[in-house]
């Protein structure tokens, strides 16, 4: 199955490449969250000692991520994979504990204040719960101003008015709407709202955190088209994060799979669905639940995932892969290159074992 | 005779702003051993519908008018104490989040003895053998020591897991399930889909399955239900719902789904969005988001902007559309 397909993709695959310049580089990024955050609370009792620990949870374990321009990069993973992580270090709203974010070929993730603002235009973000990402003393008109009045304090009243009324024409909102506050509003509207927020400043670079997954279905479809439809118009390029295998089929131009803070696969998205090549996306592909009652029977996983506080060894996944072996459980498979120009990062798979 | 038997079902909340009618002339029937999903997006009006089958509806809500026939014997004139030896024992539920369903201050144990001394004079040693045999059907790992933990030792899908063996406990006829895997990832959501379909199947036992996705619906059911504000629009087995809808609406949630285009396509989006419960369109509540409400010279149609649409049988399925009862009309003559 795996050989009709690699034989397949790499025309497509080394066209993107070919084509491709990067616009986001992240390398070697790590991120850890302390459990305890003050001195008191890192004190234990142990054996009639007192002991200083201090645990971390391992959100972030050596990612690296290149965004392309004019793509929609899909970063998926079930909770707690450490994906909405990524997109809150890349947007700065999080700093990583160690490693590189660029942005444009120049390094973003040290910089602060003044510097950064030219870069904070050039990127936004649009947050997954559309009832909490508004503010709701303000009214739409208002929200949809403030990041004009911001980034552009030279700007008359009358020409951020002007482009707030562009903007909200461009996503579908009535222009009606501007006096009124968020509540007033349906979930899809004030995703709406969100997105023309982020547009506002004629960004280059999207983030969005799951941006539909609190929305209907026939909502959702709503959202998508406006995303697509302003990729379209304004060539921007995303960075999706979602755990909607259906929508990244859809949406995405490539695919990085995230399993416990690292990636163990990045391909672009036909490939991806076509022939998975590490286990974890094997078994997260087949429990899609699917219109079709043909369909085989899902790959069942044993146990759970693991806490990220005390990472298993070796590979992150192997306590739950059916193809784990001894060089498994002690060393740290890295991304390779497979033939297909995809990466995976999966001892099994370079061994040609699957 | 069908085991459950739902006709005419008014749920109303009367609330300070005015009464709202949460479901209307819903009627179903679900028989032994059979798994029936209701779908719909928020507001449709499926959580209102799942509670009330147990009765749990509770002020300012109530059933205005309708039966619930569960053997004969309608739930919805019950007394509180009928109703105790219903529920839990008879018809069970499981509801969505299983983060607030289990007591946290009392183990797995003993909330599952609890449930069984309810129904049944056994003690209490009979009812840890019954509990543990029950959390070895949902293959939960080492079962002896699970019963002796308190639900935040463990993790969701465990949760879940345990709370269907509750549901189980009684081997109940029915189990009504409102959103079940809603708060779970999708490996998780397959295991336990998988797990509630076997058990079904394999103790003969009636599902109702609530959910918006029609992905999950097409895995796990015989027949659906297809609510939209308040109403079911069209029900019918669910093969055939899935591969030949009638009713716009069912088209319309069916062709929205990213699996229907092309990748990269534009996705087939129902314009509007469902309308609040306590202010319905006039008529047929679909009509102000479908795109067959214009007769052919391009006028709004008078019969979908007033009159409710009644059944019509179009195959095996019933629909509630004026286009689709024109549409087999013209066909008949």
């Amino acid at each position: 199955m795996n050989a009709v397909a690699t034989q397949a993709s790499p025309a497509t695959a080394s066209q993107n490449h070919a084509k491709a310049e990067s616009l986001l580089e992240v390398r070697g990024m790590y991120k850890h969250f302390p459990l305890a955050d003050g001195f008191l609370e890192q004190l234990h009792f142990e054996k009639g000692r007192l002991v200083r620990r201090n645990e971390q949870v391992h959100a972030i374990n050596g990612v690296d991520l290149t965004v392309h321009r004019g793509e929609a990069l899909c970063v998926v993973g079930e909770s707690g994979c450490g994906k909405s992580t990524v997109a809150r270090l890349v947007m700065g709203l999080l700093s990583p504990s160690a490693g590189e974010i660029s942005y444009d070929g120049q390094r973003i993730d040290n910089m602060r204040g003044k510097r950064l603002l030219p870069y904070r235009q050039r990127m936004q973000m649009i947050f997954q719960n559309p009832y909490a990402s508004l503010n709701p003393r303000m009214t739409i008109q208002q929200t949809l101003e403030e990041p004009l009045r911001f980034h552009h304090p030279d700007w008359t009243t009358p020409q951020v008015q002007d482009k707030v009324a562009d903007v909200m024409a461009s996503v579908g909102i009535d222009p009606e709407w501007g006096k009124r506050f968020g509540h007033e509003f349906s979930g899809g509207q004030r995703q709406r709202i969100a997105i023309a927020r982020a547009l506002a400043v004629d960004p280059e670079f999207i983030v969005a955190d799951e941006p539909i997954s609190a929305l209907d279905v026939s909502i959702q479809a709503q959202v998508l088209n406006l995303l697509m439809d302003a990729q379209a118009e304004r060539h921007l390029t995303y960075l999706f994060i979602t755990h909607d295998l259906a929508v990244v089929e859809h949406f995405g131009t490539r695919v990085a799979v995230m399993y416990l803070g690292t990636v163990c696969e990045l391909a672009d998205t036909r490939s991806l669905f076509a022939s998975p090549k590490h286990p974890y996306t094997q078994a997260l592909l087949s429990a899609i639940p699917r219109l079709e009652d043909d369909r085989p029977e899902h790959v069942r996983l044993s146990g759970e995932v693991p806490t990220p506080v005390h990472l298993p060894s070796g590979c992150v996944f192997h306590g739950r892969c059916p193809h784990a072996m001894e060089r498994c459980r002690q060393e740290v498979p890295q991304l390779i290159v497979t033939d297909d120009g995809n990466q995976v990062a999966c001892h099994a798979v370079e061994e040609g074992r699957i | 005779m069908a085991l459950l038997e739902v006709s005419n079902l008014d749920v109303r909340f009367a609330l300070r702003q005015g009464e709202v009618r949460a479901l209307r002339d819903v009627s179903f029937t679900l028989d032994r051993g059979e798994r029936l999903g209701i779908v719909g997006e928020s507001g449709a009006g499926k959580s209102v519908a799942a509670f009330t089958l147990l009765n749990l509806i509770a002020k300012p809500g109530y059933i205005a008018d309708g039966s619930i026939r569960f053997e004969g014997n309608d739930l919805a004139r019950m007394s509180a104490r009928e109703l105790r030896r219903v529920r839990g024992n008879r018809i069970s539920m499981i509801f969505q989040d299983p983060m607030m369903t289990l007591n946290p201050v009392l183990s797995i144990g003993e909330q599952m003895v609890e449930s069984l001394k309810a129904h049944r004079r056994i003690s209490t040693r009979e009812a840890r053998a019954i509990a543990l045999h029950k959390l070895k059907q949902v293959y939960i790992p080492s079962p002896e020591t699970r019963l002796d933990q308190y639900p935040h030792e463990l993790s969701g899908g465990m949760r879940q897991r345990i709370i269907i063996a509750i549901a189980l406990l009684l081997d109940p006829d029915i189990i009504v399930a409102d959103e079940p895997t809603t708060a779970l990832d999708v490996t998780i959501q397959a295991e336990i889909m998988t797990l509630l379909r076997e058990l079904c199947e394999k103790h003969n036992v009636g599902l109702v399955l609530i959910t918006h996705d029609l992905g999950v619906v097409s895995q796990m059911t015989q027949r659906t239900l297809v609510m939209y504000a308040g109403r079911v629009i069209e029900q019918g087995p669910t093969r055939e719902i899935i591969n030949n809808a009638q009713h716009p609406y069912t088209q319309g949630l069916l062709n929205a789904l990213p699996q229907m285009t092309t990748p990269g396509s534009r996705l087939n989006q129902i314009p509007g969005s469902m309308p609040s419960l306590a202010n319905t369109p006039s008529g047929c509540a679909f009509h102000p988001r479908c795109q067959y409400r214009y007769d052919a010279s391009g006028q709004p149609r008078r019969d979908c902007l007033e009159e409710v649409p009644e059944f019509v049988t179009s195959g095996n399925c019933d629909v509630a559309c004026h286009m689709v009862r024109d549409m087999l009309a013209k066909e008949a003559s």
